[in-house]
């Protein structure tokens, strides 16, 4: 993988203990998210892909690899200068209720991000926040308000803007529509592309919906029990999907699993992946986790 | 702002027992607060009236085994007991909340060592923590402020890890923490406002436990020491006369309780008023 990305997980690894067991989120993930890029990744619950996008933003530590932003590894970084580095990573949560702090008023919270990075005058603070506000399609004077006035749909415009403040490049967006109401899903969606395009932002976008991801994103990744089994441009992988996860998962969509080769669908074993297998190109940028390691490999 | 108004409609909705409980907390405040107005005597000045008298026109509590006059005794042990209370649950509440929210924002090496000191120390009962500490620092109303603060902060400091650990899990500190805002801005700004509500009904709960305490240790010629008419310290003296003048313990012991149960009533209700349940709904 080059260094041109604005993003980069090597061969991350997670393992949380719980009540004595050692469950393994993250079994070796490597990705990476391009300037200006969408990147989808989608996965079952508990396939790890939102303790990817907890560990793309610091909120969790990996247990080994290593996390790139702009190039530069961040665990070698002084802590001032990966403080610095994760401001430009930022996130939007699932959950637009439990995600925005019930006793301080909207433009406050949205404010805090601009006060962090070192805006020390509130009027000016004050004065960037209704415009991010407006450019969420909220008005300039909701900021006043508290969040318990706003509408689930409302209040994801109102976390989006509170994650544009620190003027961030990468942008993690964990489910961001999944709490809303289908109607409002859309809204959300195009607002994510268009300020994506406009100040150039590159998405890591985590989902559990086809359909969603689809919409959205240039390259999907697809990840099961704690892997990237499949990668590649959108259409690629959702018009000739290689792993049978994947088709798995295009074929609980109506409007995917009819596109393919119609019929139904067939129960499939998936494979038990281990650390020695290898990625196969299908296309251009298109990758499928093979089973049984380098051997399988060369038979492509 | 809109959860903190209170209107007519919010009033009438309050529990029976809130209002039951307030409005007694009230009446003794107000008493102690008023005390050198109220009180018909000076409360040190021995025979004011005769010896042991039972309560009559002239003095309503009766007199104690000093004739001194047992309504201006209670009246101004009040503000004596109540000062004692209010200061205790004061420190208390701030040494303990602080350890508290230390304990929920450090490393998990400090946290744990934190937790398991506080773990040790709130599994003895406060009074006994007070009594300890009063035996060690030596009797007196400072000393036992003192103390009795001292034993009230491990509550304090179990209380507000709970609240505040909650807190910590929750998306939205998380995305405070993304923004750059710093732990001490974090607590002060995104943490205490959520969590100070809960910490106002503690303090109430353990405003009882201190004035009883602070009672127990003046019983025990810990606290205040006589004459200084101190709702505890007047039921040691009165001890001795249980048969003869019983009302020498039973009005400053009505008093005790009065103010035990009017805080409990309050701390009680709003306790279920705060329930994080609820807590959010407009």
């Amino acid at each position: 993988m080059t260094s041109t990305a604005i993003l980069e997980v090597r061969d991350i690894r997670k393992t949380f203990t719980a009540s004595g067991r050692t469950v393994h989120a993250l079994n070796g993930v490597s990705l990476s998210l391009e300037k200006g890029e969408t990147l989808g990744i989608i996965g079952e619950s508990g396939s790890g892909k939102s303790t990817l996008g907890r560990i793309a933003v610091g909120l969790d530590t990996a247990t080994s690899g290593s996390l790139l932003v702009e190039g530069e590894r961040l665990d070698v970084l002084s802590p001032s200068l990966r403080r610095e580095k994760l401001r430009k990573c930022q996130m939007i949560f699932q959950d637009p209720y439990s995600s925005l702090n019930p006793r301080l008023t909207v433009g406050r919270q949205i404010g805090e991000g601009l006060f962090a990075s070192g805006v020390s005058d509130w009027r000016e603070i004050r004065g960037t926040v209704a415009d991010l506000l407006e450019r969420v399609g909220l008005k300039r004077e909701f900021a006043e308000r508290y969040p318990h006035e706003f509408s689930g749909g409302q209040r994801q415009r109102i976390a989006i803007a509170r994650a544009l403040a620190p003027g961030p490049e990468i942008v993690v967006a964990d489910e961001p529509v999944s709490a809303l109401d289908v109607s409002i899903q859309a809204q959300i969606l195009d607002l994510l592309a268009e300020i994506g395009r406009e100040s150039l932002l590159s998405y890591l976008f985590i989902s559990h919906d086809m359909a969603v991801v689809a919409r959205l994103c240039d390259r999907i990744a697809v990840m099961h029990r704690g892997r990237v089994v499949e990668s590649g441009p959108v259409a690629a992988v959702i018009e000739n999907p290689q792993h049978p996860y994947t088709r798995n998962l295009l074929d609980a969509v109506p409007r995917f699993g009819r596109r393919r080769a119609g019929g139904k669908p067939t129960p499939v074993e998936l494979p038990r992946h281990e650390d020695g297998d290898a990625f196969v190109a299908v296309s251009e940028g298109h990758l499928v986790l093979q089973a049984g390691g380098l051997r399988a490999a060369k038979t492509v | 702002m809109t959860s903190t108004t209170v209107t007519a409609a919010t009033l009438r909705s309050l529990p029976f027992t809130v209002i039951l409980g307030t409005g007694l907390a009230l009446l003794i405040i107000a008493a102690a607060l008023l005390a050198p107005y109220l009180a018909p005597f000076d409360p040190m000045r021995m025979a004011a009236g005769p010896r042991l008298a039972a309560p009559s026109a002239a003095h309503l509590f009766g007199t104690d085994e000093f004739g001194r006059d047992l309504l201006s005794r209670v009246l101004m042990g009040g503000r004596l007991s109540l000062g004692i209370g209010v200061a205790a649950v004061v420190s208390g509440l701030a040494i303990g909340g602080l350890l508290g929210l230390l304990a929920a924002f450090s490393g998990r090496l400090v946290q744990a060592v934190l937790l398991r000191v506080i773990d040790v120390l709130y599994s003895f009962p406060d009074t006994l923590i007070a009594l300890a500490l009063v035996a060690f620092l030596g009797p007196g109303i400072e000393n036992a402020t003192l103390a009795i603060a001292i034993s009230l902060v491990p509550f304090y400091a179990r209380v507000t890890y709970g609240l505040a650990a909650a807190e910590r899990a929750k998306p939205y500190i998380e995305a405070a923490q993304l923004a750059g805002v710093r732990p001490g801005r974090l607590v002060r700004v995104h943490v205490m406002p959520n969590i100070g509500q809960s910490l106002i009904v503690m303090g109430t709960l353990g405003f009882s436990s201190a004035i009883l305490s602070a009672a127990g240790l003046s019983f025990l010629g810990l606290g205040v020491q006589p004459p200084s008419p101190e709702w505890g310290a007047i039921l040691a003296s009165g001890r001795n006369y249980i048969t003869k003048a019983p009302w020498i313990l039973l009005f400053p012991g009505v008093a005790i309780c009065l103010t035990v149960l009017s805080f409990n009533l309050i701390g009680d209700s709003l306790r279920d008023l705060v329930d994080p349940r609820r807590k959010g709904r407009p």
